[in-house]
């Protein structure tokens, strides 16, 4: 067979960084995204400059700056060591890298999702008497859906490709920090082919079933 | 008096100042556009807030600058038909009839039941369709049997027949007159339409650049 992988490490480390990024990046940018869709405050630009950030910042700049944060004299770094705990080189790491490039596509997919949903929906079911958590839990998220998910798909899809900003705080520890992207780019490094192209397969091949489906999906909506 | 509203809403470019009373009647704001008509829906909704002046809806206050009171448009209980319906694209019509019932405590108040309601407006074999699946007259019937599922104290229309082709326009407001006589509640609505201005209302109040003009009886009187 072509997928012939003496280890499968990479691929479960992966897929469980990925998850809990999404899950992150899902809890933290829906309920933003939602402000700033419809708010408008001073500093606006400002902030909306800074969550974007991400998007175009090289990833060695972003794991610099994440080496800053967390590192044993970062701001963050120190307050963990307090409590014994030390995130560099773990896999908790590459969690807080692939969160913090894959946000500003949750962000931006989720703002211009909520902004497409038009506000007499929302005004008309508070006349109805519902409660603001009603209104975004019943006619907000639901009409917004479709640009959730592909929020969803696509801050997914960078979360398991995350390499430079990894590399910098995760390291390449195999077993345990190390990533498809990582085993990939070392196990051509190292000449050893057989894996580099299992790994790749298995990545495109993955990566092409989500999309079709969300796809799919997508297209099928019955109102 | 069912209604009291006197207030004054500052707009960028000119300042609304709104004095009305109706009981159990068809009000109706007429005027171009541009006059403010909508705004002063949404005043009484609670959907915009006014610069100062006062509410009352069957003598309770539901917005006072002085006293620093503005009920939020969840507690207002106050019907709001939208122009173009608002009805919720993603739920079904039973499902938009029945919104406003799950925000209602259960027992605390006697609710039509939905299934007549449906009936008497004429819809009831379109429960299980979507907005997008039924026509604009029925659609404005759903949009009206689903703002007085929840017993609203008074009902407010924004331009309730504009969307619609002539012919259904014609019928459906004399369907709007034979409602609100069953209804006893006071009725608010926003027009354009000279016409329907004097077809519908008991008392017609014309917006001109956020002021109301006094009431001008037709030459022929």
């Amino acid at each position: 067979m072509f997928i012939q992988l003496s280890d499968w490490q990479p691929v479960f480390i992966s897929i469980k960084v990925a998850v809990i990024a999404v899950f992150a990046v899902t809890c933290l940018g829906l309920p933003l995204a939602r402000l700033m869709a419809r708010r408008e405050f001073i500093g606006k630009d400002a902030l909306e400059a800074v969550i974007t950030l991400p998007l175009v910042l090289p990833p060695s700049v972003i794991g610099y700056g994440l080496l800053m944060l967390i590192g044993k004299n970062g701001l963050l770094g120190r307050l963990l060591a307090d409590l014994n705990i030390s995130l560099v080189f773990t896999w908790g790491a590459a969690v807080l890298a692939s969160t913090v490039v894959s946000f500003p596509l949750m962000y931006q997919s989720a703002k211009a999702a909520f902004k497409s949903v038009d506000v007499d929906y929302e005004k008309a079911a508070s006349t109805l008497g519902a409660g603001w958590v009603r209104i975004f839990f019943t006619i907000t998220l639901p009409l917004a859906w479709p640009g959730i998910l592909a929020g969803l798909v696509l801050s997914f899809a960078r979360a398991l490709g995350e390499f430079g900003a990894t590399l910098m705080v995760a390291g390449n520890i195999p077993g345990r920090t190390q990533t498809i992207p990582l085993a990939i780019y070392y196990a051509v490094e190292t000449g050893d082919n057989a894996s580099a192209r299992a790994l790749v397969t298995i990545v495109t091949i993955f990566s092409f079933l989500v999309i079709f489906w969300v796809n799919r999906r997508a297209g099928r909506q019955n109102y | 008096m069912l209604l009291t509203a006197c207030f004054i809403k500052k707009l960028w470019h000119f300042t609304l100042d709104i004095k009305l009373e109706i009981g159990r009647q068809i009000l109706v704001l007429w005027g171009p556009s541009g006059a403010g008509k909508t705004t002063v829906l949404y005043c009484l909704a609670g959907l915009l807030r006014p610069t100062s002046g006062l509410i009352k809806l069957n003598d309770r206050v539901i917005y006072s600058s002085r006293e620093k009171i503005n009920v939020a448009t969840q507690f207002r209980n106050i019907g709001f038909v939208f122009q173009h319906y608002a009805l919720f694209p993603h739920m079904t019509v039973r499902q938009n009839v029945l919104y406003g019932l799950k925000n209602k405590k259960k027992g605390s108040d006697s609710f039509p039941d939905p299934d007549e309601l449906l009936r008497a407006f004429g819809v009831e074999h379109l429960v299980d369709r979507y907005p997008r699946q039924i026509s604009g007259g029925e659609r404005q019937r759903v949009a009206l049997a689903r703002s007085l599922a929840v017993k609203p104290q008074l009902l407010l229309l924004d331009e309730p027949l504009s969307a619609l082709d002539k012919d259904i326009r014609i019928v459906l407001r004399q369907e709007l007159k034979k409602w609100h006589r069953q209804w006893q509640i006071p009725f608010v609505l926003v027009t354009h339409d000279e016409e329907e201005a004097s077809f519908m209302g008991d008392m017609i109040l014309t917006l001109e650049k956020g002021r109301l003009r006094p009431v001008e009886c037709p030459a022929w009187i």
